[in-house]
């Protein structure tokens, strides 16, 4: 690797010989452009000039430009990565921010202004002042159907979604029921059909009339679209076969909390085992509440 | 040009980096949610015709790779196109179909939003954004609005406009995902109507 190349350690040298937010001013006018036209034209790919970060591909280059792009000096930011505050791609984005932004962050759903996220919808209602920001990697619906981007654009501006259609029927035929469980295909305004990027199907009816601006931002594959706030978001299904989300027999084991989304967690090779809220703020919360789970 | 000379150019945001991210944050608000009004302020002093808020919007919005078009009135000053051209490197356009941004100063007057690039089914993000600058808006009264963005309805009315506005609106919202978009920037307020909002017009 050239040595020129190779980036400066971004937590030691917080605040100088960046640009606020990291990214040049030219290039943040351009993603601004492409999220004007995003939020206007609602679930539409727009196409975007991505940069090059100093994070690999895969680990929310979309997401991060976007959140650079729209992040002033007096925003709070949450990192979120499949739910918790803390694991390693949601701690590194915080201090990448915090070091070339050097805005205030949170873990508290409640107090942050801009949520970007891997993959999960906080379980607290998000309100108007909020934004979120999803990292994706395929924003193409289609894509797997449809490898040329040349017919897939075609079919989008056609609104011909048969395709996808016919993917959910054959998950039907082969399993009695809709077996896709996340990036659960949506239609947008009732004309776009767009992908929620892979967020468990189960965060898919917190998209549908929703108070906070949804953005997302796919690095990689260069593009950028968003939801407006009270937008219809529809999952696709059929009148047989409705959309259903997945459900869990038990509560979480530290907080109690139902009808959340939870994750699991091996406790010891003799298969004992754990179910916990996937999303840590909401866990903590309530913990700090006084709910207590069967392992607390 | 020699006029434009003769007059010390206007000067452009104090603070580039935090000014233009918060009228790029109004901006997105305001199209985020239709004809909700937002509070737009800024310092700057530009020449006559283009108004305070017009210039905080194009100084923001455009640069080198955004054509603009101005309207008769912005086209007759040489020292506006002077000031955006220092300010923001934008190519000033004379056919407004080829236009990214038009800046329209004298809305009662504008141009028929065909004249502007509206975008390909393909691509429907190829088109423009109008930003007029209007002597009053209000939200209690005025045409009412639905789509995305809008809780229930909402009713955006700005002045001056021409008289067969309502029915642009409603065509411009037929041709969706194709049309334009429009950013209307009062003294010290903002607000946007992206084509996806629908006009709701009263049976006649």
């Amino acid at each position: 690797m050239n040595a020129q190349a190779t980036n400066p350690d971004i937590t030691v040298s917080a605040g100088s010989g960046y640009n606020f937010a990291y990214l040049d001013e030219g290039t943040k006018r351009m993603i601004r452009r492409a999220i004007l036209k995003a939020i206007a034209i609602p679930g539409y790919q727009v196409p975007f000039a991505a940069r090059e970060m100093p994070m690999p591909y895969g680990w929310g280059t979309g997401g991060v430009q976007v959140t650079a792009a729209i992040l002033g000096a007096s925003d709070v930011l949450k990192v979120i990565d499949q739910g918790a505050d803390d694991t390693t791609n949601a701690v590194s984005i915080r201090r990448f921010f915090t070091a070339t932004a050097g805005i205030a962050t949170t873990t508290r759903t409640a107090e942050a202004s801009v949520i970007q996220t891997r993959h999960r919808i906080p379980e607290a209602p998000l309100s108007e002042g909020q934004v979120l920001v999803y990292q994706v990697p395929i924003p193409e619906p289609l894509r797997f159907l449809e490898p040329r981007e040349t017919e897939t654009r075609q079919l989008h501006a056609l609104a011909e979604y048969g395709l996808m259609h016919v993917k959910l029927y054959e998950d039907i035929a082969r399993h009695g029921h809709i077996a896709t469980t996340y990036a659960y295909p949506v239609e947008v305004a009732g004309r776009y059909v767009m992908d929620p990027s892979p967020t468990p199907k189960f965060d898919n009816p917190k998209m549908d009339d929703c108070p906070a601006l949804q953005l997302f931002g796919a690095g990689r594959e260069k593009r950028i679209y968003a939801i407006p706030p009270y937008t219809r978001v529809r999952s696709l299904d059929f009148e047989d076969h409705p959309f259903r989300v997945q459900s869990f027999e038990r509560p979480c084991a530290l907080c109690g909390a139902r009808a959340i989304y939870l994750d699991e967690v091996v406790l010891d090779d003799a298969g004992g085992r754990m179910f916990v809220c996937s999303d840590t703020d909401h866990c903590e919360t309530r913990r700090a509440d006084g709910h207590t789970g069967e392992a607390a | 040009m020699a006029q434009a000379h003769a007059q010390p150019l206007a000067r452009g945001f104090a603070d580039p980096v935090h000014e233009g991210q918060a009228v790029f944050r109004a901006v997105m608000e305001a199209l985020s949610r239709p004809g909700r009004l937002r509070p737009l302020v800024t310092a700057l002093a530009p020449p006559a015709p283009l108004t305070p808020e017009l210039a905080a919007l194009a100084l923001a919005l455009t640069d080198a790779d955004t054509p603009v078009w101005l309207d008769a009135p912005l086209g007759a000053n040489p020292a506006v196109a002077a000031f955006l051209r220092f300010h923001t490197g934008a190519p000033i356009v004379d056919e407004p179909g080829r236009a990214a941004f038009a800046l329209i100063a004298d809305p009662a007057r504008c141009p028929a939003f065909t004249a502007f690039a509206q975008g390909s089914l393909a691509y429907p993000d190829a088109s423009a954004t109008l930003i007029l600058a209007v002597a009053t808006l209000s939200d209690g009264t005025g045409l009412a609005f639905e789509g995305p963005g809008i809780r229930g309805t909402a009713r955006l009315d700005a002045a001056p406009l021409p008289a067969d506005w309502p029915s642009r609106l409603v065509r411009n919202h037929a041709g969706f995902p194709q049309g334009i978009d429009l950013l209307f920037a009062a003294p010290g307020q903002l607000a946007a109507l992206p084509r996806s909002a629908r006009p709701l017009i009263p049976e006649a």
